[in-house]
């Protein structure tokens, strides 16, 4: 009876739940200084001076930094692909060019004291001129990096046919934006460090990737990797902003070494809005075109990417965008081409979906309209489109391989669960009554790309002679429950209990090396790893069985429903794994395997979201009636926890299309930097989901898993988006941009209605 | 200044500056580092714990202000025997956390709900945790580990 | 996150803080449920040198009834007044209200008091104490003098009580044979509204809250007069802009906040039978 696909309970909980985890804020550190840094209040401006003496008086108060006094290098490009003079510097050096950007730390005995000296330094400014818009940025005019002499940090020139779309009878035509969010982990950012007796640099970092921060504060302060020993303890969520290394943890590692004591560092929220990376932010102009019968042809996406201020991962976001451009259809001719600008805002960075949302966002949206235009209902349309599922591998026109799929049965597995021809039934009755509330129903069929980077990953599995399992991996779980899972597989593999299972992750000395926890990469390929490791230490422990029993190597049974070894045939002679490991340490080995497994490559997960929206047409609010998720990501370990990422993204992909957006004003200064300004989502506007899962195993890897982390974020926004669009297309609203407050409703309704603006709600 | 705060059943007495939050005194001054800070303007709720039996979210109270009085944290919620309480048994059955950070909140803000509405419909819930905001679960599980948590303690009854 | 040092004493009586008040001027600010001041002091938009805790005057925790007026104390909690039976009873507007601010946690701390005294424009009782035509009770060292609600919102976050006066008490006349109704628009259920509005018709006549529409807690004389009138609640509702001045944002321009009070001010109107 196999473990996997049940519904197992998160061994993590009890602790979390009695005690509550243990973050870096947590730890004990005694004798330990705090930094807080001084952030730039203006969005472009040249640092005049920055006056420190009356902090630096300060009883408690040991000392405040500035750039050139760490002596630090700027951060490199992203992956050799960005503009070299976009790169960022530690601390603000001579130049601010966000709001919030750290211009020096200030280092005290006390957080108390930390945020009271932060009163007392005084920056002066020089004004530049501030570039806010990404469209106006692309022009050039106004440069943030004069050297560069250009504002675009990365693009991806590709296209340029202009017979895409000769043959198309119906050509649709749309710009939208597809909004800058910010990926608010309830944990902000964190680090604590140390210099231990032998004098290695030991570092706390509430981040996806400990080896990668390991590498980092290496070779920024210029020690071999061994002498940095990172550990990551509970990590209060990520979702693709905390996989960067930040310039503040760099200085908390450097103040470390300099002042030889230890030093901790955890900003406010107000701090992280304005310091975490961003997500999203692209304008999109996207072009489709196709039959009167509905038969989908050509299709072209152009990305404006806001990058923020220093080219950061968000300039390469489209690179993934381009990837994901005819989503899940079979649309013969697309093309994407993509700028990405600095801006005077935020750097933007990974976020739930990096890329791929957006590109998802786009071809729905348009699908919606497109569908309009010839009169033919959105989920019809569809169907006509989507890659059948004898197709796979499928080669789209920008050359992305999809493995596998059955795209139609999602599709109409969720216009089930939706009862969808009863929904528009009631929405025609709504409209013909006229109803202040009327209905919206909106679709979104996504494929998505998960481990789509090209890293490997470490799993080891060692058995002790107490009976004991260790495992060890190097993903960086922040409460997606690798514990739990990786000890599934193992305890499906050697047939030992969950409870004799111990899991370890995040500490840079134990496991030796790791890609960390982004991309939906885990259980691919860590978990892949781990179980790899699981399947070999059988192998191993059969070869010691078959000497112990003195038999034949075959003739070794393991009875996976007792964790017992035994000869064919004789099973009430039987040995333990603990008898094995024991006879192992005689011998002066060991029962352990590590593996390094190469990524096996890519996997394509795949749905339909349908989300049922209620608008007041009187006022614009949006109420969420339903939400209908199906999501394949092949063989499902664990229902629990693979649930639990679609409602995650859910939430997240809801709070885009209706709520959340980070807003500038024109002078660069930002008006969304509290959870109280920023629109957050809470359950109170949300519904409880229908989600249902499909399962077509991937021939890519061994598990025939496909990553789920992403892929409720890639399906919902674009249904809700259609959806709330969809209620009021009667009144002659054609598009409104997201996030779909109550304002931007009603101004939409209010143009059609009295025919004025270009109804598209948009800025 | 000395101030005196019954915490989990213990009478704790610190010594401590006025302007100390009541989630700092908590976390620094008794030890109890279950309770979490997740924002600054009274808006995520990972800060609640029980006053006198009743949700407060703990960074919008000076620990002056509450001197001499009752507060329960995260810790202090389990039953006598050292089971756990309903509301945090319901939430391991109903996979109602996965980074945990905001875990205690929600946990101390749903036994004062239910405490007050022993029998609440998912609306009233939803409604009820307005304060409490997770990134994690979409909170589906959360408000399906706070009905079933109602159930449980209805029974215990 | 840390507000700024700060003297702390914590008053035992009324007269105290009366005295302290009279001492120390605007340099003491009144602590109550703290969810007004605290968040200030957090952020460090407010430094006051001295706060004087009057959380524990238990005296001003009550909800009572009169003949023909229900009396809060100042100290009363929202939770308390939304759960209170003298409320739920005779004013159910207002415990409906109360049950509605912010979230439960808020409302286990913040008080009737410390909200109309931080005189915030967004702040949903104002509104409803205006369209009920309470008058509020301050004390001082000359002793009580009862103040017009109308008369109590000066100007933006300003109220009508001088630097030695503590507010004591709210005295709503309790409305016979009332309808009322309650519509406040926000994106989410813990926001300030963008607009809000109160209606509330009873024996005594027709009274209009508005909130968030101008620079303090207004009442719409416009639309009570057109109700007097005999308009329906269309009708008397496109009269709501009339004398409000919202302030424009992200989330609404100022036409579109003025619509949306009109729209809402008709279905409070409807709701409260008109």
């Amino acid at each position: 009876m196999s473990i996997l696909g049940n519904r197992v309970l998160r061994r993590e909980d009890p602790k979390f739940l009695t005690v509550g985890g243990t973050y870096v804020a947590d730890l004990a550190l005694p004798g330990s200084v705090h930094v807080t840094f001084v952030r730039s209040s203006m969005a472009h401006a040249r640092i005049v001076s920055v006056d420190s003496t009356y902090a630096q008086a300060m009883p408690g108060v040991l000392a405040v930094y500035t750039n050139d006094d760490l002596g630090l290098p700027k951060f490199p490009t992203i992956m050799g692909m960005t503009n070299e003079a976009m790169t960022p510097p530690m601390l603000a050096s001579g130049t601010v060019r966000y709001v919030g950007e750290p211009i020096a730390a200030i280092v005290a005995e006390s957080r108390e004291i930390a945020e009271d000296a932060l009163e007392q330094v005084v920056v002066e400014y020089e004004p530049l001129k501030v570039v806010i818009d990404p469209v106006k940025a692309r022009t050039d005019e106004d440069l943030l990096f004069p050297d560069a002499g250009t504002n675009t940090s990365f693009s991806l020139d590709f296209g340029g046919d202009e017979t895409l779309f000769d043959d198309c009878e119906v050509v649709v035509e749309l710009t939208l934006a597809n909004q800058r969010v910010a990926p608010c982990p309830l944990e902000v950012r964190s680090a604590a460090a140390h210099m231990s007796e032998d004098g290695r640099l030991e570092f706390n970092s509430s981040t996806q990737a400990p080896h990668g921060v390991r590498d980092a504060l290496a070779t920024f302060l210029d020690l071999e990797p061994d002498q940095v020993h990172v550990v990551t303890p509970d990590v209060g969520g990520g979702f693709g902003a905390k996989g960067a290394v930040y310039p503040e943890d760099i200085v908390v590692g450097w103040c470390a070494q300099k002042l030889g004591r230890p030093v901790r560092w955890t900003e406010t929220r107000s701090e992280s809005m304005l310091g975490l990376g961003h997500g999203r932010a692209q304008v999109q102009h996207v072009r489709i075109g196709g039959t009167r019968e509905g038969a989908v042809l050509a299709y072209r996406i152009e990305v404006l990417q806001d990058t923020g201020a220093y080219a950061g991962f968000g300039a390469v976001l489209p690179f993934m965008t381009r990837m994901m451009t005819s989503g899940p259809y079979k649309i013969p001719r697309a093309e994407c081409a993509s700028y990405s600008v600095v801006t005077n805002s935020t750097p933007t960075t990974a976020y739930r979906g990096a890329g791929r949302p957006e590109a998802t966002a786009a071809v729905e949206r348009i699908m919606d309209l497109f569908a309009r235009e010839i009169d033919m209902d959105p989920a019809e349309l569809r169907r006509r489109n989507l890659i059948e599922k004898d197709d796979f591998p499928y080669t789209t026109p920008v050359d992305t391989v999809y493995d596998v799929g059955d795209y139609h049965r999602a599709l109409d597995l969720a216009l089930e669960v939706a009862g969808y021809d009863d929904l528009r039934a009631e929405q025609v009755r709504r409209r013909t009554a006229g109803d202040v509330r009327q209905l919206g129903i909106g679709l979104s069929c996504y494929v998505e790309i998960t481990n789509g980077l090209p890293d490997g990953e470490f799993g080891a599995v060692e058995v002790r002679p107490d009976g004991k399992v260790i495992v060890r991996t190097g993903t960086s779980p922040h409460g997606q429950g690798h514990v739990t899972a990786w000890s599934m597989l193992v305890a499906e593999q050697l047939g030992v209990a969950i409870e004799d299972i111990e899991v370890i992750h995040g500490d840079t000395d134990v496991v030796p090396r790791g890609a960390g926890t982004m991309g939906s990469r885990s259980l691919q390929v860590g978990g892949a790893a781990v179980n790899q490791a699981a399947v070999d230490v059988v192998e191993k422990a059969k070869d010691l069985a078959a000497d112990l029993f003195e038999a034949d190597r075959d003739d070794i049974v393991l009875d996976k429903a007792n964790g017992r070894f035994h000869v064919v045939g004789t099973p009430a002679l039987s040995r333990s794994w603990a008898e094995l490991a024991e006879a192992a340490a005689k011998d002066g080995t060991a029962l352990f395997a590590e593996v390094d497994l190469a990524s096996p490559g890519p996997t394509y997960p795949f749905g339909t979201h349908i989300s049922v929206v209620e608008v007041d047409t009187e006022t614009g609010k949006v109420n969420v009636l339903r939400h209908i998720a199906v999501d394949d990501a092949g063989r499902i370990i664990s229902p629990l926890l693979a649930e639990g990422q679609v409602h995650g993204g859910i939430a997240q992909g809801v709070a885009q299309a209706l709520l959340e957006e980070v807003v500038y004003d024109l002078d660069g200064n930002p008006l969304t930097s509290t959870l109280a300004d920023y629109s957050f989502i809470s359950a109170a506007e949300l519904p409880s989901y229908e989600t249902r899962f499909t399962e077509t195993p991937t021939p890519v890897n061994a598990l025939g898993a496909k990553g789920i982390g992403e892929s409720g974020t890639i399906g919902s926004t674009p249904a809700v988006h259609n959806a709330v669009c969809d209620a009021v297309a009667h009144l002659g609203v054609r598009h409104i941009d997201m996030p779909t407050t109550p304002v931007r409703v009603w101004s939409a309704i209010n143009d059609a209605v009295t025919g004025h603006g270009t109804a598209k709600g948009g800025r | 200044m000395q101030i005196d705060i019954t915490v989990n059943g213990t009478a704790e007495s610190h010594d401590v500056e006025a302007r100390t939050l009541l989630v700092y005194y908590l976390r620094d001054a008794v030890g109890l580092k279950g309770t979490n800070v997740g924002c600054d303007t009274t808006s995520c709720g990972a800060c609640t714990v029980l006053l006198n039996g009743e949700s407060v979210k703990s960074c919008t109270v000076l620990a002056a202000q509450v001197a001499g009085e009752e507060v329960t944290t995260i810790e202090g919620l389990a039953l006598e025997d050292g089971r756990m309480h309903p509301v945090q048994q319901a939430f391991q059955e109903c996979h109602g956390l996965q980074c945990g950070y905001c875990t205690p909140g929600m946990v101390m803000a749903i036994t004062s709900l239910l405490a007050e509405n022993p029998d609440p419909t998912e609306e009233y819930i939803r409604l009820g945790l307005e304060g409490n905001l997770c990134r994690c679960t979409g909170y589906h599980n959360i408000v399906a580990a706070a009905l079933a948590a109602s159930q449980a303690l209805e029974m215990r009854q | 996150m840390i507000p700024a040092t700060f003297d702390y004493v914590r008053a035992g009586s009324v007269d105290e803080v009366i005295g302290l008040l009279g001492e120390h001027g605007d340099d003491a600010k009144l602590l109550a449920g703290g969810h007004s001041l605290l968040p200030l002091m957090k952020l460090r938009l407010a430094q006051p040198a001295l706060l004087v805790d009057i959380g524990r005057l238990r005296e001003l925790s009550y909800v009572t009834e009169e003949e023909d007026v229900i009396a809060l104390g100042a100290l009363t909690r929202h939770h308390d007044i939304a759960t209170s039976p003298v409320t739920l009873s005779s004013v159910p507007l207002l415990a409906h209200v109360a049950g509605q601010i912010g979230d439960p946690q808020v409302r286990h701390r913040g008080t009737i008091g410390g909200s109309i005294c931080h005189g915030d424009p967004a702040s949903d009782l104002a509104a409803v104490l205006l369209a009920l035509g309470a008058t509020f009770v301050a004390q001082g060292p000359n002793g009580r003098r009862e103040i017009d609600a109308q008369d109590f919102f000066v100007s933006f976050f300003e109220v009508a009580l001088r630097s030695d006066e503590l507010l004591v008490e709210i005295r709503v006349p309790r409305p016979l044979d009332a309808r009322w109704g309650f519509e406040k628009l926000t994106k989410r259920a813990q926001d300030w509204a963008i607009v809000g509005a109160v209606a509330v018709r009873s024996r005594s006549g027709v009274g209009v809250g508005l909130i968030n529409l101008g620079p303090v807690p207004l009442r719409s004389s416009a639309v009570e007069a057109a109700v007097v009138a005999g308009s329906n609640a269309a009708e008397a509702a496109a009269f709501a802009a009339e004398g409000t001045e919202p302030s424009a944002d992200f989330n609404g321009s100022v036409a579109y906040r003025q619509h949306v009070a009109r729209v809402l001010v008709r279905r409070a109107l409807e709701k409260a039978g008109v």
